[in-house]
């Protein structure tokens, strides 16, 4: 059994920004389809409107199609020594200053929070800040991936 | 209805199929393969295919946004997840989502517990924060 070594140096490591994304209104349908999620808001530009939204809104999980590559960029650091054939999902917390709507464009600065071992196994924590075009918070998203140690 | 603290929500019950999988890695591009292929899954440790995280934590928070209309209403949706969803070729998974008001701020917005579990065993656990206009559409029954 070996222990899920991890490279701490990684630790408070912040990446620049990324490319701007922009929310597609079929997008976000797939999305919610993807989801079975019928609810209207993200379906019906009308609905949306009636709300007081410029286009069809994303559901709350929609952030991780652009936190997750951007996360990558340290995940998949062979710096970092993760082996990602191992990576197991931990936890997952949105905190969100308003909903993502498609016409936004998004982008994303990663900053590396923790990096550790507990047991045989490793863990990488991070922070997303998804900003919109004017650079207006739009969602903060925190993950924490585990490795599992080998032979666990 | 003014949500009170112990009050459950609506039970949520959401199958799951390998399809789903499918789709889901497509919508969201994780492309992982311990998601669609059983032999890189097994390879991998695991018993089977197991779902995405993201697809699981993406079916559970639909207990709380169907009860409200406004996206605006959730302000915070955090889980762990404490076991894989196993999701065999041509089984149908059924996840069962149960949820109960756990605060009511003095400001009218609620925390809400999420618990996931899949043939009675916790598959993810969570918390959610709801304003107080999304709080007062939510239907709970008494504690």
């Amino acid at each position: 059994l070996e222990v899920a070594l991890l490279n701490t140096a990684f630790i408070g490591r912040t990446y620049p920004p990324t490319p701007g994304y922009q929310v597609g209104r079929e997008k976000i349908r797939e999305f919610a389809r993807a989801l079975n999620d019928s609810n209207p808001v993200y379906h019906d530009e009308l609905v949306a409107r009636g709300l007081g939204y410029a286009d069809v809104v994303a559901p709350p999980t929609f952030a991780v199609i652009v936190t997750r590559p951007a996360a990558h960029q340290a995940i998949t650091d062979p710096e970092l020594g993760v082996d990602f054939s191992r990576v197991v999902h931990g936890e997952q917390r949105f905190e969100y200053a308003r909903p993502i709507v498609a016409g936004d464009v998004l982008t994303v600065v990663v900053r590396v929070d923790n990096v550790y071992t507990a047991g045989r196994n490793g863990f990488v924590t991070t922070c997303s800040q998804v900003r919109d075009l004017g650079g207006t918070a739009v969602v903060q998203v925190y993950a924490t991936v585990a490795v599992r140690g080998a032979g666990t | 209805v003014t949500a009170d603290v112990g009050g459950s929500l609506p039970t949520l019950i959401v199958p799951i199929t390998r399809a789903d999988l499918v789709r889901y890695a497509g919508a969201s591009g994780d492309f992982n393969p311990i998601h669609w292929s059983e032999s890189t899954a097994r390879t991998a440790g695991l018993p089977d295919v197991i779902a995405h995280g993201m697809a699981t934590m993406g079916f559970a928070v639909q207990a709380i946004t169907d009860l409200f209309a406004d996206p605006r209403s959730i302000t915070d949706y955090g889980v762990r997840f404490m076991r894989p969803v196993v999701v065999a070729d041509s089984a149908v998974v059924e996840l069962l989502v149960e949820s109960q008001v756990t605060v009511v701020r003095p400001d009218g917005s609620v925390g809400i517990a999420l618990t996931g579990t899949v043939d009675g065993q916790t598959v993810i656990r969570g918390s959610i924060s709801i304003t107080a206009d999304g709080a007062r559409s939510i239907p709970t029954s008494q504690p």
